[in-house]
């Protein structure tokens, strides 16, 4: 039985292009929508899956605004079935802070009879892209981690639970066998996120949400600003709109080139 | 001293990403007065490699080797980088930002207390520090000041390119065969299946590539896009999002995580043109973007353009291409 605790982070959704706002310290929340990264929605899906595998429990948590809690409420809806919400502005939180927050959570539960044994995260947010969260928790709470795979599973060997976790390294597909506790970070491509149900949606609202304050006080990020790249003036020549520009496209083609054979 | 971790690929060879790592150590490097550049290895350092980093202008070659690295480990290849950090008194440690590069600097800036920043494109000072990176997937910069020592930070791939130094380095080899602690071996790597073999050549090399991105909407959206590359004698190059949602192999990839070609003409039909996936096409001589927004930066930064559907307008080229074959 696999108690697992995923984090999520509420992100702009950087598919679509973005505005800053007028002091750079973030992404301008007015001209965007939002989401959980790709990363995170696969490492939710592990999450319920361990949890049903194992019969243990996913717990979702993050580290938001109050607007996070739609996040929180998504992850709900697909199997977790206990939440966490520190409630906080995390643009002003550095990745130090962050693990710390979360360490301490895992602690504090732990403390109160709900210990984790397997924390997943995403393996970089997909707004600050620090890439070190996992890890700087891994060495907060004394665990070993495993980072950026795409499968992970539970299993008991000679009575004690192991995580086996693997993903596409340098040198091949490559496997880790950990016994838990344990940290992971996890990469897209390895599960298929699946959809919330309507049931799953009407069960996910009446989940009560363990809301907390920040533990510490944050160091905060080291950033100074962040600015959109200048756009390069456009000199590109229009060969004209749809299936009518096919002759001038080949045109240039053979102006190329590349057409012969 | 400024140290590089330097990847090897399975030839043994430094990875290019590597030596784009080196020649923006060395460009820091000139900023600070000349402070010599070393290199760590982790395993054997083959004479290829070494005179590869002599070209590079690295002073040492610092190879880990010993039992505690025969397999991948985070924390134990970063309380290697900390054995050398020791040795040769370094204020700087970088590494490329491939997902080793970032894992080992991550574990070493948490055992050291100190900040990392990732994917870093450009330095603005050096007092105090501060450096430019992506953030939000490429499409916004974020500056950042790092006032830790020892500095570190990864380099995003494709952010300078890799040249050799003016003068060559000596590159002498220094050997390390650290004792790694149990506990840093825990999480290591116990089975690696072949890698499957290297499919993405012909699009490196290839004089043009078809580009397909999510506007070919499904899984069956490529046959028209498959037909041009025949047509064209040319590989098929798709967008990260092609990838992830299992719509074509991961080969082939083209972008910051794929592949980075050079043709002298790339083709994206629906692409929209993402810093990830520019910084894998940018090199092309000229670029021929079919898209249904004229505002996508895939049009704006192409040489020239088609404004459409590209399930309208490439079976219209292809029936153009055949029709002047038949002619």
């Amino acid at each position: 039985m696999a108690s697992v605790l995923v984090c999520v982070k509420r992100v702009p959704d950087s598919s679509s292009e973005i505005v800053l706002t007028d002091d750079g310290q973030a992404v301008d929340g007015r001209f965007a929508g939002f989401t959980m990264s790709q990363h995170e929605q696969c490492a939710v899906e592990l999450a319920v899956q361990t949890a049903s595998a194992t019969g243990g429990e996913a717990t979702v948590l993050t580290l938001g605004d109050a607007d996070a809690l739609e996040q929180v409420r998504a992850a709900l809806a697909v199997g977790c079935t206990a939440a966490t919400h520190v409630v906080a502005d995390s643009q002003q939180l550095g990745p130090a802070d962050v693990a710390r927050e979360i360490a301490a959570v895992v602690r504090d539960h732990e403390a109160a009879g709900r210990p984790h044994d397997l924390v997943l995260l995403g393996h970089d947010a997909a707004d600050t892209g620090d890439f070190q969260v996992g890890i700087r928790l891994a060495y907060e709470l004394g665990r070993p981690v495993v980072n950026g795979v795409t499968r992970v599973t539970v299993e008991e060997v000679d009575g004690r639970p192991v995580v086996t976790a693997s993903g596409d390294g340098p040198d091949g597909h490559e496997t880790y066998r950990v016994p838990l506790p344990a940290v992971v970070t996890v990469l897209e491509g390895g599960v298929e996120p699946r959809y919330p149900t309507v049931p799953g949606r009407m069960k996910a609202k009446k989940i009560p949400v363990e809301e907390r304050e920040l533990a510490a006080a944050p160091a905060g990020p080291a950033r100074v600003r962040w600015s959109l790249p200048p756009a390069a003036p456009s000199d590109v020549h229009v060969l004209g709109k749809g299936p009518e520009a096919a002759p001038a496209v080949v045109d240039l083609l053979e102006q190329l080139g590349v057409l012969a054979r | 001293m400024i140290l590089v971790l330097v990847e090897k690929d399975l030839a043994g060879a430094a990875v290019e990403v590597s030596l784009e790592t080196l020649t923006f150590a060395r460009s820091l490097s000139d900023a600070g007065g000349g402070v010599p550049v070393d290199a760590v290895v982790v395993g054997d350092v083959s004479p290829a490699l070494q005179s590869q980093l002599a070209a590079y202008g690295v002073r040492d070659v610092h190879a880990l080797g010993g039992p505690g690295f025969a397999a991948f480990a985070g924390a134990a290849w970063a309380s290697g980088l900390e054995t050398v950090l020791a040795a040769s008194r370094s204020v700087v440690v970088m590494a490329a930002g491939t997902p080793r590069g970032g894992e080992v600097l991550a574990h070493l800036a948490a055992r050291s207390g100190v900040a990392m920043a990732a994917n870093v494109v450009a330095f603005d000072g050096l007092a105090p520090f501060v450096v430019r990176r992506q953030v939000v997937g490429g499409q916004a910069v974020e500056e950042m000041q790092l006032s830790t020592r020892p500095t570190v930070f990864t380099v995003a791939g494709h952010a300078v390119e890799a040249a050799p130094a003016a003068t060559p380095g000596p590159a002498t080899l220094v050997e390390h065969a650290p004792e790694v602690a149990e506990s840093d071996l825990v999480a290591r790597v116990v089975s690696t299946e072949e890698p499957a073999p290297d499919l993405s050549g012909s699009l490196k090399s290839a004089r043009v590539v078809v580009g397909a991105g999510r506007g070919a909407g499904s899984e069956g959206g490529f046959d028209d896009l498959l037909e041009l590359a025949d047509l064209l004698g040319a590989p098929l190059g798709v967008s990260r999002v092609v990838t992830s949602l299992g719509w074509r192999p991961h080969h082939e990839q083209v972008g910051q995580t794929g592949s980075r070609i050079s043709p002298d003409l790339y083709i994206p039909c629906g692409i929209s043109g993402a810093i990830q996936h520019w910084a894998g096409c940018s090199s092309a001589k000229a670029i021929l973007a079919i898209n249904t927004d004229p505002d996508a930066p895939m049009v704006t930064k192409a040489t020239h353009a088609v404004i459409g559907d590209l399930h309208e307008v490439v079976p219209a080229i292809n029936a153009e291409i055949r029709r002047r074959r038949a002619g």
